[in-house]
């Protein structure tokens, strides 16, 4: 095997990285791929309460790096979906404790073993984001269709590209459907407008991420969320595949373009 | 040759200035990394200034070095150079690149001068993101967006052959010398909404020139900003 290093970031903090890692993960592995997700943020690690794991560390990245226990000893199986690892960030250490050349190291290591390795980066520009895109192949810029979150991300493009990473892909999360209508939120062409790189994914708005965090189930397990379809479709975009966007109007969106058809309501 | 006049150390009041000299880069890297692990306990935590001389270096090659010295705990802030593509490099990777005390070789202050007249004016082919900073004595040429948070400082004119969001200054005192600003510099955008527009020391209002599709210059004349079709 040889696998691919995807890390995602987004500048800004709180936009959905660590939601997106977890569901992302659930989704490839879902597709029988062989998926290993790193917390990278060291000291405010969340990944692993979101994933539902955060009691059964033993382990953590830190003490791989500094040879403490084995590769595989870290790596913390998710017994929902076969397939599924977590490798933990320290909670009592920070930033410094790895290096990008570390992390360039892991991925190696990595590569043999499975299929995708998942980097959730923390948030800023400083020496964890250095960090998490260190090792990247491919780098998923997260951001919300808002603003400050728009600039940032902007800024994260903007280092990537100087760091000749490529042009990264693009994931909107949070559209609310209703507002871009009445123009109370940035649309989805209002965002690639200004950061004219290549869309692989919206997710809309869904009250269903919020409860799925805080059952430590990934949102991408439920069946029922729209939310996670659409990380299911940008995982399988991410395997190549292409899978149509969804249609991101409210609720059965067939009968409402029908009823403004008909001329009701 | 001695090392001593390859490598060349010195104490800056806010770091320590490295200036290399000639040679084969990866020749010089690995002594400058000699240097430096000899004398780790001076140069740990330290903010590095490293003087290139007329070298072009690439991104990766910057990268490179950058990261190794923040391996050994060094922070590389600055890069000098003579060469126009080294330090559009640097200023792409967020670094630096003049420092506060004068360079022992600077460039003669004609030269500097005779850029400013139009020669040999900077060509940007990309888009200016946010956080993105070009500064050049002479004319900057962006073939792409100034998205905003994005920031053009130049001695000469200002063209953008794309939208204009962020922030430019034309006719500017780049390098603190003279002769200091020129008024009769211009900007010229395809769209012109910049977040804020400077010509010598006179500072736009923001005006809505964005409204109109036609492409737009900007200039300043009899003590007023005017717009005209470009």
């Amino acid at each position: 095997m040889s696998a691919k290093i995807v890390t995602v970031t987004s500048g800004k903090g709180g936009v959905g990285k660590t939601t997106a890692i977890a569901s992302l993960g659930i989704a490839l592995a879902s597709l029988g791929q062989k998926v290993v997700c790193i917390d990278g943020d060291i000291g405010l690690r969340n990944l692993d309460v979101i994933m539902g794991l955060e009691n059964r560390i033993v382990y953590d990245i830190v003490d791989v790096v500094e040879g403490r226990c084995r590769l595989k000893q870290a790596m913390i199986r998710d017994k929902r979906v076969p397939g599924l690892f977590l490798i933990p960030a320290a909670q009592t250490r920070d930033k410094n404790a790895l290096s990008p050349s570390d992390m360039i190291r892991l991925g190696n290591e990595l590569r043999a073993e499975v299929d995708w390795v998942l980097i959730d980066s923390p948030a800023g520009i400083e020496r964890g984001f250095k960090n998490s895109i260190a090792a990247a192949d491919r780098v998923l810029v997260l951001t919300n269709p808002e603003v400050s979150a728009v600039r940032d991300a902007d800024r994260v493009i903007g280092i990537l590209e100087a760091e000749e990473k490529g042009s990264p892909d693009l994931i909107i999360n949070r559209l609310n459907y209703d507002m871009v209508q009445k123009g109370e939120m940035l649309s989805t062409d209002d965002v690639l407008d200004l950061l004219a790189v290549n869309l692989i994914g919206v997710v809309p708005e869904d009250k269903s991420v919020l409860v799925a965090a805080n059952q430590g189930m990934p949102v991408s397990l439920n069946k029922d969320s729209r939310a996670g379809q659409a990380f299911r479709n940008i995982a399988m975009r991410l395997t190549g595949k292409d899978v149509p966007f969804m249609d991101l109007e409210e609720k059965g969106g067939f009968w409402n373009r029908l009823s403004k058809l008909t001329g009701g309501n | 040759m001695p090392i001593s006049s390859l490598i060349q150390i010195k104490g800056l009041r806010d770091g320590i200035l490295i200036s290399l000299g000639a040679g084969d880069w990866d020749y010089i890297q690995a002594l400058l990394f000699t240097q430096i692990d000899e004398r780790s306990a001076f140069f740990t935590g330290a903010k590095l200034a490293l003087d290139v001389g007329t070298r072009t270096l690439r991104v990766a090659e910057l990268t490179k070095v950058r990261d190794e010295l923040s391996e050994r705990d060094i922070s590389l802030w600055a890069v000098v150079s003579e060469s126009p593509k080294t330090v559009n490099t640097a200023q792409l990777l967020g670094l630096a690149t003049r420092i506060s005390k004068q360079r022992p070789n600077e460039m003669p202050r004609e030269k500097v001068a005779e850029k400013s007249k139009g020669d040999g004016a900077l060509w940007v082919q990309k888009t200016l993101r946010s956080g993105a900073r070009v500064s050049y004595a002479g004319s900057i040429v962006v073939m792409g967006d100034v998205n905003p948070g994005a920031e053009i400082v130049a001695g000469g004119n200002i063209l953008v052959w794309g939208r204009l969001r962020g922030s430019v200054h034309a006719g500017a005192d780049v390098d603190g010398q003279k002769p200091a600003q020129n008024a009769d510099a211009f900007v010229c955008a395809l769209t012109m909404t910049p977040s804020r527009l400077q010509i010598a020391s006179e500072i736009r209002n923001p005006v809505e020139d964005g409204k109109s599709p036609k492409a737009v210059k900007v200039f300043y004349k009899d003590d007023k900003f005017h717009a005209e079709a470009w």
